[in-house]
């Protein structure tokens, strides 16, 4: 495997344009926008299921494995090293969370966990940073080993539990707390048992908009688990830690030109180091995740999330916020999938939708051959609406998958992966 | 003088194997001047400065700065007694924003955080200081080649430097740009700052420089008062007061024209012209020399030629037969070879055997090919015959490229092209990097190539090379052939002053 | 020094060998098992007649993967779309077998050509883009995993399922009739009463393999591809299109691919049916690493994981976990890499070491002047 990888994610097709101005306010405008469509689509479909609290809790806790697992790419990514190997370190995450949680009690499930996936992240870190080994060879092979070491260790451990096989543990005692808002969605508060559930009331009334946020809202705010506020916190997180503190600094210097860094002092394969082992840590988070939602670890639980935290940072653009729309769009997919089939039938409206006002926007920048594309699109998905009953469930499921590769080939060169992603560095070499 | 010298360096001498790329540099630079030096490519100057900087360490001699003597073993110590360098590739991380790069590993902090406030503050006062506007917000990615030096200048001060090593500033600037950096060295200066600034165009230098410094191979030829010599004196003493007189020898330049360019011109991504109206034709027995300082449009002139980057204007004939638009292959097949100027580049497959090196560049002909297979035999034999013709020391065909020496590996290139015995060969640089025996045999085949009728384009920034193989020789500036002139009347002042740029002439031979 | 330099070579996967068997010795004697009694069981099982049937029928499909994959390491392309091109291949090819009925070789040929079609599509999409748009194919391929995975699904319940009686639950396509079956070796060998057939599908597995050497390293075509693979600047100036390369070599890997799952469907399942083996694709890669992407190695490599898997089963009979076998897997694959990487030093330094003395450079003009 001789030669260098310098094309790991994308190649530089043509020229960059300039950076994009104020992000924070234009993607909120984006969220209202989006919301306000759904909602008209929810009303001349008459899907409730596109707004309701069900779907949007359900929403959220099918995005935060994903989020885990983007997250762990952005840490492994941002320092240069591009991580294949998080699908093996979520599984370590769950087979460890799942042995610690069932012997010890959830919260020791949660540090095990995260240390099963770190440890995979250091072995990814050794290979790849000391050995000089291909990024992508060392992360199929985790891969591998991990889906190796789970299913080993199982078939010595769980097959003495009750309920336990060589494919699935006992049952995970204990749970992690869950919260739920108090007077929005009725969580208790001090000494109140019940408080108000000002949302569900909202919800329940299906005022036009008003109880469409509401459910939204309020899908967000009840039974949510510590693992998912603890995911959630890590976005803003992340974002702190690599752009306003030293360390985050350094660290994404190595991911953007290793010998400059090196040659202003940074400790160059530390900070590698650090960023992978954490990746590792909380792709072993997600797998924690998994193992509590569904009560037991079971093999090939985390069915391909790890590539989809790849997906979901490449969609993501290589930032947190990022990362968080996309996991919450790719879970919110997955939800209206499991919860109803018209619901998800409906969603081919909003797509043409979606597509149609971003013709618009074309057209307002005159730009007639990306508007046209997107006339044509919008009124292909139109005439997929109109003209059918359902959506095969099967096919959404590649949802996610499809809008990566799109994004990929059309957005290519608004996408800012860190420049030394995936290209080998040895200390002292020149520029 | 009654100050103690800014930075004085006595007696440097830097052996590389096979090289010495300093011999008993003397400098001394005064405090607050620009100081200018000046020379060839290869005259030595980037290895003087990264000895200055700290990245190599001499073999004799020593380092003063500000009177003090200093043995730097990394840029870190360099750093740490105030001299700082702005390499000519810049050392930033494109997506960070200015400020970042600028505090990058010296960040100013409350606890975890970066005081982001502090240092803009900081950096800002810097640039008003020296009169460098530069937002330290923006990304370095959108910044203009100027503003991306004016953060490196910026980060260097930064850390303290008082002594700032420009490496040829100007190579990447446009003119207002140049303008603008002259404007900042001005400014630099007035506040106590002292420049070394690297170079070869000498228009520049005399311009902004207090006093110049000129090194030819590896010495310190003069250091002189800009008001004291002319572009042309200066030219003289860079290039040396003697060219080598091309031998008489037979022409065997004939009629029958092999290459004809017309019109060529080729444009960066941002629509910048790199090459432009070349026009040129080469004939049977002929060998065309183009001289110029590297980075003047010579790299793609021979891509453009070998089929490799896409012309934006021109045209190019083989023979004929107008070849513009065929392949790569198609032109190889036609009879164009092929010299590239990095060898590791664009030369070798370095971990492959020898005789598959051989078959690079022609593997869709005889005897390497026949169809659509690989015909081993031919191929070694032919391999064999590259090796014993050309001299290619080597334990044998089935060695790795990697292990030949450098000079070895450029006469398997050389006798890879020469054997196929090509219409047209395109020679880049073909004796860089190589010792004088290694030299003088690719000479010898090239001459004798000649003889029997090649056309070859040779480029060089050897000038006793080009002067002495070529039978025209152009002179390339800014992406044009700005002369033509005879290589045996040619004074060293004149070449001098067209390849720095300081002199053009239309082209009319 | 060629033989040095060969059992250099060797050593590296000999080691990791050796590294695997300590990693899972310490895993047995947690679990309170000998090792020795373990491994020892394993070879004397797995050399018995019909237990190497058996490895060689798993060995072709691993084999082919394997070969898919390296197709694409020799030009530095990374094929981790494996998995996904054999699976639309063998679901697709199953279905058009089901559907016609034609002369046994025709059948087979053209069950064999829909594979490597599906094959080379599903593949050349990945190509296609990273040739447009720049995409790079290592996440391309694993995204069209998994939309393989979903369209095949869909395709499968939906269009090519077999019209089943309510009571018959399994999802399956309908059975491919018997000219479309590959034969078996076992009489032409004289093999008897064999506790499953020798498949004659190895035998496209030995042409695939020599194919792959004779095309790789014998033709012009090979020879662009490796020069693409060791240098693409050096390679483009010599001629070489990298576009129209990228895409041929996508499309060869692909095809390749294409027939991984066929050895199964035509000797055994008859059907595509759920349980149609999985992670063949991934197999394919860690092989290819192990064999350092050379046709002899790839295939020693493939009978080596093909006997730990049919080894392994004995060990269950003996109350051990068969499981230790992927452990064993998964350390060879990592330790193998990180050998051959420090392999690849020691030996780029001995050469350049051996030159030099053997051809005994004149010492450099230039110093002698200035000395």
């Amino acid at each position: 495997m001789a030669g260098e990888r310098t094309d790991i994610l994308v190649e530089p097709v043509g020229e960059s344009p300039s950076h994009p101005g104020p992000r924070i306010r234009r993607s909120w405008v984006i969220v209202a926008a989006a919301l306000l469509m759904l909602v008209i689509v929810r009303e001349v479909t008459g899907s409730k299921e596109l707004t309701s609290s069900f779907t949007f809790a359900a929403a959220l806790a099918l995005a935060v494995p994903i989020l885990f697992a983007g997250l762990g790419g952005l840490w492994s990514e941002r320092v240069g090293v591009v991580n294949i190997g998080l699908e093996g370190m979520m599984i370590l995450g769950t087979w460890f969370g799942a042995w610690a949680g069932w012997k010890f009690g959830a919260w020791y499930g949660v540090v095990f966990g995260m240390a099963g996936g770190a440890a995979g992240g250091l072995l990814h870190a050794v290979a790849t940073i000391t050995f000089g080994v291909d990024h992508i060879v060392s992360g199929v092979a985790i891969n591998i080993l991990a889906a190796g070491v789970a299913r080993f260790l199982s078939v010595i451990t769980y097959t003495t539990g009750t309920g336990g096989s060589p494919a699935q543990s006992p049952q995970v005692s204990g749970t992690l707390f869950q919260f739920t808002m108090p007077f929005l969605a009725g969580g208790p508060f001090l000494w109140i048992h019940k408080t108000p559930d000002l949302l569900g009331w909202f919800e329940r009334h299906h005022w036009f908009l008003v109880s469409d946020v509401a459910g939204v809202a309020k899908g967000l705010m009840f039974d949510v688990s510590a693992l998912t506020l603890i995911a959630v916190a890590l976005i803003p997180f992340s974002y702190w830690w690599f752009w306003r503190t030293r360390t985050g600094l350094r660290m994404r210097s190595v991911g953007e030109n290793p010998i400059a860094a090196d040659s202003l002092g940074v400790r160059v394969y530390t900070m590698k180091y650090i960023g992978v082992v954490i990746s590792g840590a909380l792709a072993g988070l997600g797998g924690v995740f998994l193992v509590f939602e569904a009560g037991i670890y079971h093999e090939g639980q985390t069915g391909g999330r790890g590539y989809i935290g790849l997906a979901a940072l490449i969609f993501g653009n290589w930032r947190p916020g990022g990362i968080g729309a996309a996991a919450g769009l790719f879970g919110y997919a997955d939800s209206l999938q499991l919860r109803s089939d018209p619901a998800i039938h409906a969603l081919l409206l909003f797509v043409a939708v979606a597509l149609a006002v971003a013709a618009i926007w074309f057209v307002g920048r005159k730009r007639a051959v990306p508007a046209a594309a997107l006339v044509i699109l919008s009124s292909g998905f139109f005439t997929w609406w109109a003209t059918s009953e359902s959506v095969p469930g099967q096919l959404v499921g590649t949802v996610p998958y499809i809008a990566t590769l799109v994004v990929l080939s059309v957005a290519s060169q608004s996408l800012r992966p860190p420049k030394w992603d995936g290209r080998p560095y040895r200390k002292g070499q020149a520029l | 003088m009654p100050e103690v010298a800014a930075v004085e360096l006595q007696g440097i001498t830097k052996r590389f194997p096979g090289v010495v790329a300093n011999d008993d540099v003397n400098i001394e630079v005064a405090p607050g001047e620009v100081h200018a030096i000046v020379g060839e490519n290869g005259a030595g100057k980037s290895t003087l400065m990264k000895i200055l900087y700290g990245m190599l360490r001499p073999d004799s001699g020593t380092i003063r700065v500000r009177g003090e003597e200093v043995h730097f073993r990394s840029p870190k110590d360099a750093i740490a007694a105030g001299v700082g360098m702005v390499h000519q590739h810049f050392m930033l991380a494109e997506n960070l924003t200015v400020l970042e790069n600028i505090i990058l590993g010296s960040e100013p902090t409350h606890g975890p955080m970066i005081a982001f406030g502090d240092a803009r503050d900081r950096v800002k006062e810097l640039s008003a200081t020296y009169g460098m506007p530069l937002d330290p917000d923006r990304l370095v990615e959108d910044l203009s080649v100027g503003e991306r030096q004016r953060a490196e200048i910026i980060k260097v001060l930064y850390r303290g430097a008082r002594i700032l090593i420009l490496d040829e500033p100007t190579a990447v600037l446009v003119p207002q740009e140049v303008r603008e950096l002259f404007g900042n060295l001005r400014d630099l200066k007035r506040e106590g700052v002292t420049v070394i600034y690297i170079s070869h165009k000498l228009d520049e230098v005399l311009e902004i420089a207090d006093s110049i410094t000129v090194i030819r191979a590896g010495r310190t030829v003069a250091t002189v008062n800009p008001g004291d010599v002319t572009t042309g004196q200066l030219a003289e003493l860079m290039v040396g007061s003697e060219l080598p007189r091309p031998e008489t020898r037979e022409s065997t330049v004939t009629d029958t024209v092999e290459l004809t360019v017309e019109g060529l011109g080729v444009k960066a991504a941002d629509g910048r012209w790199l090459l432009r109206d070349v026009s040129f034709t080469v004939h049977r027995g002929e060998i065309l020399g183009i001289a110029g300082v590297e980075g003047n449009g010579q790299a793609q002139l021979l891509e453009a030629l070998i089929g490799v980057t896409p012309i934006a204007a021109g045209t190019i004939k083989l023979g004929r037969e107008d070849i513009t638009t065929w392949s790569t292959e198609a032109r190889r097949d036609a009879g164009i070879g092929y010299i590239p100027e990095d060898r590791h580049e664009e030369g070798l497959l370095l971990a492959a055997p020898l005789w598959e090196n051989a078959m690079l560049g022609h593997q869709a002909q005889a005897p390497f090919a026949k169809g659509a297979w690989i015909d081993r035999k031919g191929a070694k034999r032919q391999t064999e015959a590259i090796v014993s013709q050309y001299r290619v020391a080597t334990p044998g065909i089935r060695a790795a490229a990697y292990a030949l020496s450098g000079g070895n590996q450029q006469k398997l290139i050389v006798g890879r092209e020469m054997i196929a015995e090509p219409k047209v060969l395109l020679a880049a640089q073909p004796t860089r990097g190589i010792d004088v025996g290694a030299q003088a045999s690719v000479w010898d085949a090239i001459r004798r190539a000649r003889a029997a009728g090649l056309a070859l384009l040779l480029i060089s920034a050897d000038l006793e090379e080009l002067i002495g193989l070529s039978d025209t020789l152009w002179v390339i500036f800014g992406g044009r052939l700005v002369a033509k002139v005879d290589a045996s009347k040619v004074t060293p002042e004149e070449l001098g002053l067209y390849m720095t740029g300081a002199k053009q002439r239309e082209a009319a031979s | 020094m060629k033989v040095r330099r060969a059992a250099l070579w060797l050593l590296a996967p000999i080691a990791a060998i050796a590294f695997s068997l300590l990693v899972s010795s310490i895993a047995l004697l947690l679990i309170h098992q000998n090792p020795f009694t373990a491994f020892g069981n394993m070879v004397k099982y797995g050399t018995q007649g019909n237990q190497i049937i058996s490895i060689i029928n798993r060995a072709a499909p691993l084999f082919l993967s394997a070969v898919a994959v390296a197709i694409g390491f020799k030009m530095n392309l990374f094929n981790i779309g494996v998995e996904g091109q054999y699976y639309l291949a063998a679901l697709l090819a199953a279905s058009v077998g089901a559907a016609v009925h034609l002369p046994p070789v025709l059948h087979v040929t053209l069950i064999l050509v829909t594979a490597m079609t599906v094959g080379a599509v599903w593949a050349g999409i990945a190509g296609v883009l990273k040739v447009t748009r720049g995409v790079s194919e290592v996440i391309s391929t694993i995204m069209l995993n998994f939309i393989a995975t979903g369209i095949g699904s869909y395709l499968l319940l939906n269009y090519l399922k077999r019209p089943t009686a309510a009571s018959d639950l399994a999802t399956r396509t309908r059975e491919i009739p018997k000219s479309g079956l590959f034969p078996s070796l076992d009489k032409l060998l004289g093999i008897t009463n064999p506790n499953e057939p020798l498949s004659g599908f190895l035998l496209v597995a030995i042409a695939v393999g020599i194919a792959y050497y004779v095309v790789v390293w014998r033709t012009r075509f090979g020879f662009n591809l490796r020069a693409t693979g060791l240098n693409a600047q050096a390679a483009r100036v010599s001629g070489v299109n990298p576009g129209a390369m990228v895409i041929q070599t996508m499309l060869i890997s692909g095809a390749v691919a294409g027939l991984v799952g066929m050895l199964y469907l035509l000797s055994f399942f008859h059907a595509y049916t759920l349980d149609f083996p999985t992670g063949l694709g991934f197999s394919g890669i860690a092989i290819a690493l192990v064999g350092r992407n050379n046709p002899v190695g790839i295939a020693a490599a493939s009978l080596l994981f093909a006997f730990l898997e049919v080894s392994a089963q004995i060990l269950d009979l003996n109350g051990i976990p068969k499981e230790v076998i992927q452990i064993m897997q998964g350390v060879i694959i990592l330790s193998v890499v990180v050998a051959y990487e420090l392999v690849r030093r020691l030996v780029e330094a001995q050469d350049v070491r051996a030159a030099a003395q053997r051809t005994r450079e004149p010492a450099a003009p230039l110093e002698g002047v200035a000395a």
